[in-house]
């Protein structure tokens, strides 16, 4: 599982871009691409090498401030975990 | 029915290439689709594949490296932010072009490994092009691309995928395809020489399977089956004109790689229209999109929205008819044509078999 003062960011491969025909965030790597959810997007954009996972969950709290603290947490470690998983994300720290 | 948004252009640049693999993805008489557009041609395409929506742009051939104009399109592409991945054999290529294409902003390499030995892999490029590749491999790695290997498995090399799994752990690729050769074109040409075991197939399997589990979130490992070991076929390119755009090296916008050698489709050309038209209306994108076309056993059949009838170009290659459905389905009325060839490849030697390799001289059906 991912550590809380890890620092994750996009994998080298991977790359966020804006859909103009879904109005959504798609995450592009070879050969595929994932259809991003708003929350998914917004964890992503946060993971930039520099914030670590504890930093994520208290931007995302200011945003979406209506989700208890713990679900929250809960919710973003197991989204990182899961597109480490698939080499999406490099975590350093 | 109604075209659906295409995420993906494949751009074949060019057909020329100095390798002449034996189970080349080209047309057998791809000497006869000359180069036709030039780069402010490529770049239209590129623009208008984006306006429909396509997001991944794979620049491919023959050797993409050929064309001297490939720096401006990948620019072109990164200004529409498309991810582009560049698929080549890498030769020929020296760094500092691969770091010219970096900076212009090309996001990801493929490159083609034949085999983990430099006797095999030359054997089936027909050159000795062995050592560049893992020169390129080790440059692209260095100049901070994310890379990918792509080997094509076949009877001659799939007793040594544990071998092509380490060099590609060695070269720190970060996506492994083991994509077995389909047997279309060149290499339905030479299946005979290439079909392999079933024995042989299920061992690279288990192989390729313990290796994904172990390089997870590392290496991503690819293993594809040939389609004539299959139980039911795979939906080929995601289903005709669904998600793929491919425009050949002469402007034919087309569904897949040899869409345009089947008999009596007319698919018409990007200098002619845009990219937009020919995807919702050519009548060869038509042709095989939906289910309306297909016949029994897939008009009744709960896997006609999973496989789409499987490969058009496989049910021509063996039945001679492009509407008949797969005949690497087992419920298809012409499997037996896949299980002789399965039987074929099971009685014949492990001796080695002539090839015939990829050449300019036409080859008529």
């Amino acid at each position: 599982m991912i550590a809380p003062e890890a620092r994750p960011a996009l994998a080298a491969k991977a790359r966020l871009r804006f859909d103009q025909t879904s109005g959504g965030y798609l995450l592009l790597y070879p050969e595929r691409g994932l259809a991003l959810n708003p929350t998914a997007a917004s964890i992503l954009k946060l993971c930039d090498g520099e914030r670590t996972v504890d930093g994520i969950v208290e931007q995302l709290q200011r945003e979406y401030g209506e989700r208890p603290a713990p679900q929250l947490r809960q919710d973003v470690v197991d989204f990182l975990d899961e597109m480490a998983r698939r080499g999406l994300l490099q975590v350093s720290g | 029915m109604s075209a659906p948004r295409p995420y993906t252009l494949v751009a074949e640049l060019t057909y020329a290439c100095q390798l002449r693999c034996v189970y080349c993805s080209n047309p057998l008489a791809f000497a006869r689709h000359k180069d036709a557009l030039d780069a402010a041609g490529w770049r239209r395409v590129l623009r208008e594949a984006e306006e429909l929506g396509v997001v991944q742009v794979n620049f491919t051939g023959g050797e993409p490296l050929l064309r001297p104009d490939l720096e401006s399109l990948v620019a072109e592409a990164r200004r529409l932010d498309l991810y582009s991945n560049l698929i080549t054999s890498g030769v020929p290529l020296t760094r500092d072009r691969l770091l010219r294409l970096r900076r212009l902003g090309l996001d990801n390499v493929q490159v083609s490994i034949q085999d983990a030995r430099p006797d095999g892999c030359d054997r089936i490029a027909g050159e000795e092009v062995f050592e560049q590749k893992l020169r390129v491999a080790r440059w692209a790695k260095e100049l901070g691309f994310p890379l990918t290997l792509n080997t094509v498995l076949h009877r001659g090399n799939l007793d040594r995928v544990g071998e092509v799994i380490a060099l590609a752990e060695e070269l720190h690729a970060d996506r492994l395809e083991l994509a077995n050769a389909q047997y279309l074109g060149w290499a339905f040409l030479n299946q005979p020489a290439l079909l392999p075991t079933a024995a042989q197939l299920e061992r690279a399997r288990s192989i390729a399977a313990a290796a994904r589990s172990r390089l997870e979130g590392r290496m991503e490992v690819v293993f594809v089956v040939p389609d004539y070991y299959v139980e039911f076929p795979p939906a080929c390119m995601d289903g005709w004109g669904r998600r793929f755009v491919v425009v050949s090296p002469d402007g034919l916008l087309l569904p897949c790689l040899l869409a345009h050698t089947l008999p009596g489709l007319e698919f018409g050309n990007v200098r002619d229209s845009s990219v937009g038209e020919l995807w919702a209306s050519s009548p060869g994108m038509s042709a095989f999109r939906g289910e309306e076309w297909m016949p029994e056993p897939c008009r009744s059949c709960e896997r006609r929205a999973v496989d789409f009838g499987g490969c058009r170009c496989q049910a021509f290659h063996l039945t001679g008819d492009a509407a008949a459905t797969d005949p690497a389905c087992s419920l298809s009325r012409d499997h037996a044509l896949v299980e002789a060839a399965r039987t074929g490849a099971s009685r014949r030697s492990s001796e080695l078999v002539d090839f015939t390799y990829r050449t300019s001289a036409v080859h008529a059906r």
